[in-house]
């Protein structure tokens, strides 16, 4: 087909449709990147870097999340320095935040042999959970900053807007305009932020409870007659 | 971090939407939902409802045992005057009430018992008072299985076509309008379609509340695709943000407003002749009536400027691909079924409809809505919306279901509002509710209430008591969504699975094994020589049989929906489904214009009742409540409140948070104000979610001659000042962010 280019990843001559990315160029030849904020249905950002590769005569390595495939590209997704960029970034991640709800990314760290224990004086970014609705919870210790939440609460899904980054540098985080409570907010409590997080920091309210060792029949009789009361 | 014993996929049980769900159960508690990215409907998008509502499943309230009054259980006679009775603890048991007299106890019992008196009952008055006085409630909640088999017990058992359920209150006008016009009654595309409209049409549908996922895609075919969305509407919904234009009419003024357009595009000469020679009839005579819907007429009545009618007109005409989404706004009126009228009228004039990206869109409100009305749950029809007065027809169903020969009723049954004003003497005695509730559905509710006491039986399959459920005699515990297996049928004619993500509470059956076993009881009462069948293993089997008759279901089995749904018609095993209608014809042959004439509202607002009263619903919840209020969803919005305009506000002396009573002819109730450029001046907008302040207390009772819809979108009201003391809640107060 004329619409498409052919290049070479690990090795392997393939031909793709032109415009489509290294990742999906990768996965639909059956070889695998690595990816932490990308989602199908969300639009890639190239935030945590996880998925770069190493593209011959380019200086630096490609986030193949959003670049896109190219004619003739050589292309290498487990070079050295692809594989110690992945590892220190994963050591970057478990230093800073709370990965016990991220199984995928405890794995990928078993993968790369990438160690918890890399950098000890890290400080952590901790916060407490926001419990301020009765249908989820915020626990920004768990988020890694991918941005999904913030894309399918705006242009990606509901077009809402509830949510967004707040703060700069390492003081990012996500949070609701001037701090305000979920339920003051424009959210719309459809849970599409939930439903997108990959790490467990926004979670049904319920799944909560469970975990926190209420019974379901606890958690049931909660849920009834307890009115929510504004501060007059 | 928990991981659930096993995820189970499943249909959502709110909107007509029919999103996919993807229920994670541990130790039988379904902990939480989510939903696979590649759902064909929802594309991994879900609302509070669907994400967040399903805890009612185990609510404390719910009554997981069969429920008999006392005075049943104890042979005694039935004492005068039908009391409302909940009389449930927190705890889900019955508890004795001092107040009323005693005999009107529900006590917990079995199954045999509880069954057989409803059996005996029900045999009873049909045996002293025919056919006529028996009356069912079918259910848009429940499954098609359901529904198929509630309709074959009073047809087949009970010979009578006293069959109905909430459609009535919904759609009717535009079914009855549809199948005028077309001879069809769904939505002519699905709503996934919307992306490929270059205009579109939204109109009495608050989209964003009522159909949250078609709302996005709705958004998405603005920001994303280019389309221009023309919102027609009394109420400054959420997604008049987004649109190119607000049309803000005056409510039930529909049919001069869409009748202008139909003139603006004859006269502009905007019409796909083509369209109109070859696919309709009736075009001159129409020709004639619409002579009068000049724009200025129109803005005249509406409200609506001229000028905007106009170019509405043009832009809807020149699209490209144009389609028309409309709700309860156009059926809920005295002339419901007009109002739908004129919107066939601009497809038919412009030939948008019968191609992908076009079409006339009714949004159905409830999960099977569509679903019950295919199966029959409609007092003219039997599934598959074959008329019960043609002898044809019933030749059909009479050898499906082993009835002797002219056996069936050819007589037209009452509709839902029709029953409960005909239950006294010699009219309804008997009524069984499946799933649904009156109480806070019908119009005029006192009205409603007085018709309740008249009923000599009543049997209620419920999950909840709920206001009508507290009327009944005898109580039967049916399952939610989440705990039995059928099929839902969505607004866009997609027949999806149904699973059961763990078994019942308590003694709780599905709704299809608690009908099998009481029909099996009533047919052995009866003494019939050939039985109905009534001896399924599965909901599948009831599936298979009405689709031995109903062809649009024919190619259905549960195999070849097992992943992904099919959109009816499925005429044969191989088909791949319809999800584009009328492409080649309509199914009455040539779409019919009809003429209309502009009728006011039957009741218009004066110097005793001077605002407008419309209803509606809230994102929050769903229909009576019986549901959403005994769910965490009533926790984000636990209260009714009034909106009013601020204009209006302000010569009332009435502040933000205020109590306000709303008093109409018919009823009056007490809830705070939300002050709101929302609505329009003249304007009060109520949900009517809340039982302690019950939006159809006030309703106008007044019906659609032809589809017998209530008029539940205008009526007039009075507001008065009221104190903290008279709201039925008065220590709730929860002003949300959200739109």
């Amino acid at each position: 087909m004329s619409d498409n280019l052919t290049l070479v990843i690990d090795g392997q001559e393939i031909s793709v449709e032109q415009g489509k990315t290294l990742l999906e160029a990768a996965r639909e030849n059956g070889i695998d990147i690595p990816t932490i904020c990308f989602h199908e249905a969300t639009t890639a950002n190239a935030l945590c870097r996880i998925c770069v590769v190493e593209v011959e005569g380019m200086r630096l390595l490609q986030p193949a999340c959003i670049v896109k495939a190219a004619a003739n590209m050589k292309v290498q997704t487990r070079s050295d320095k692809v594989v110690r960029s992945r590892k220190t970034i994963l050591e970057m991640l478990a230093s800073t935040m709370d990965l016990s709800d991220a199984p995928e990314i405890l794995t990928m760290m078993d993968e790369y042999g990438a160690s918890h224990e890399r950098f000890p004086d890290a400080e952590r970014r901790e916060s407490d959970i926001k419990d301020d609705n009765p249908m989820y919870i915020r626990d920004y210790s768990k988020c890694l900053l991918c941005w999904r939440c913030v894309q399918v609460c705006a242009d990606d899904a509901q077009y809402t807007y509830a949510i967004n980054f707040e703060g700069r540098g390492y003081e990012s985080q996500i949070g609701t305009f001037f701090d305000k409570t979920i339920p003051e907010t424009t959210c719309v409590m459809c849970g599409q932020c939930v439903g997108v997080c990959p790490t467990g920091a926004l979670k049904p309210k319920r799944q909560f409870l469970l975990e926190q060792g209420k019974t379901p029949s606890e958690i049931s009789v909660m849920n009834t007659g307890r009115k929510q009361r504004k501060p007059r | 971090m928990i991981k659930p014993d096993h995820i189970t996929t499943s249909t959502c049980p709110y909107c007509g939407v029919g999103c996919t769900l993807q229920l994670h159960v541990r130790d039988d508690f379904i902990y939480k939902v989510t939903s696979p990215f590649d759902s064909p409907v929802n594309h991994g998008n879900l609302c509070v409802k669907g994400r967040f509502g399903y805890d009612f499943v185990y609510h404390p309230k719910r009554v997981t045992t069969p429920l008999v009054r006392r005075y049943l259980l104890e042979g005694k006679p039935k004492p005068e005057g039908r009391e409302q009775v909940y009389a449930i603890s927190s705890d889900g048991k019955p508890i004795p009430d001092s107040q009323i007299s005693n005999l009107w106890d529900w006590v917990e019992t079995d199954w045999d018992t509880a069954l057989n008196f409803v059996a005996d009952s029900l045999v009873r008055i049909y045996r002293r008072d025919g056919s006529d006085a028996m009356a069912v409630y079918c259910c848009a909640k429940a499954t098609n299985e359901d529904n198929y088999l509630l309709q074959k017990m009073y047809r087949a058992l009970f010979r009578t076509n006293n069959v109905d359920h909430c459609t009535r209150l919904c759609h009717a006008g535009s079914v009855v309008a549809l199948q005028q016009a077309i001879g069809s009654s769904a939505m002519s595309n699905t709503a996934s379609q919307v992306i490929m409209n270059d205009v579109f049409i939204v109109t009495g549908s608050n989209t964003s509340e009522n159909h949250p996922i078609i709302a996005l895609q709705m958004k998405e075919a603005v920001m994303k695709h280019g389309a221009k969305m023309i919102v027609v509407d009394p109420r400054r919904i959420d997604l008049v943000d987004m649109a190119e234009m607000w049309l803000a009419l005056k409510p039930g003024t529909n049919v001069p407003v869409f009748s202008a357009m139909a003139h603006v595009i004859v006269k502009e000469n905007l019409v796909n002749w083509e369209f109109v020679k070859n696919r309709t009839e009736g075009f001159d005579e129409f020709l004639e009536s619409l002579e009068k819907f000049t724009p200025e007429y129109a803005e005249e009545i509406s409200g609506v400027p001229a000028e905007d009618i106009r170019k509405a007109a043009r832009m809807y005409a020149r699209a490209k691909n144009g389609a028309i989404y409309w709700g309860m706004g156009i059926s809920q009126l005295s002339h419901g079924t007009a109002s739908a009228l004129a919107l066939i009228h601009l497809a038919f004039l412009t030939g948008h409809v019968g191609r992908d990206g076009t079409g006339l869109n009714p949004l159905r409100g409830q999960n099977n809505v569509q679903g019950a009305s295919d199966m029959g749950s409609m007092p003219f029809h039997y599934p598959g919306y074959m008329r019960v007065d043609n002898p044809e027809n019933r030749a059909k169903w009479e050898k499906a279901w082993n009835v002797e020969e002219g056996g069936l009723s050819l007589k037209l049954g009452l509709t839902t509002t029709e029953i409960l004003s005909h239950a006294h003497e010699g009219g309804v005695r008997a009524l069984f509710i499946m799933g649904e509730n009156p109480m806070m559905s019908e119009p005029n509710l006192n009205e409603t209430r007085r018709h309740m006491q008249e009923l000599e039986f009543l049997v209620s399959q419920d999950v909840f008591i709920n206001e009508s459920g507290a009327f009944a005699d005898v109580f039967l515990p049916a399952t939610p969504f989440a705990e039995k297996d059928g099929t839902f049928s969505n607004t866009d004619r997609r027949v999806q699975r149904v699973r059961a993500a763990h078994p019942p509470r308590g003694l709780a059956r599905p709704d299809w094994e608690i009908l099998c076993d009481l029909a099996k009881r009533i047919e052995a009462r009866l003494g019939r020589t050939n039985s109905a069948y009534w001896d399924y293993k599965h909901p599948e089997e009831i599936l298979r049989e009405m689709a031995g008759v109903n062809e649009d279901y024919a190619g259905i089995t549960y195999e070849r929906i097992d992943k992904v749904g099919l959109i009816y018609p499925v005429p044969d095993l191989n088909h791949p489904g319809t999800p584009t209608l009328f492409t080649e014809s309509f199914p009455r042959g040539r779409g019919k214009f009809h003429q209309l004439d502009y009728v006011p509202v039957m009741e218009e607002p004066d110097d005793e009742y001077p605002f407008i009263l419309t209803t509606g619903r809230l994102l929050e919840h769903w229909h009576g409540g019986t549901m959403t209020r005994n769910s965490s969803l009533n926790e984000i919005y636990p209260e009714a409140r009034a909106e009013i305009h601020p204009a209006d506000a302000d010569i009332h002396g009435i502040k933000h948070g205020d109590p306000v009573r709303l008093q109409s002819r018919r009823g009056e109730v007490v809830m705070r104000a939300t002050i709101t450029e929302k609505t329009s001046v003249g304007v009060v907008f109520i949900p009517w979610h809340f039982a302690e302040a019950a939006g159809n207390l006030l309703t106008n009772d007044a019906l659609d001659p032809q589809a017998k819809i209530p008029e539940f979108k205008a009526c007039a009201v009075q507001v008065f000042p009221a104190r903290d003391g008279d709201l039925p809640n008065p220590e709730v107060m929860l002003d949300r962010g959200r739109y």
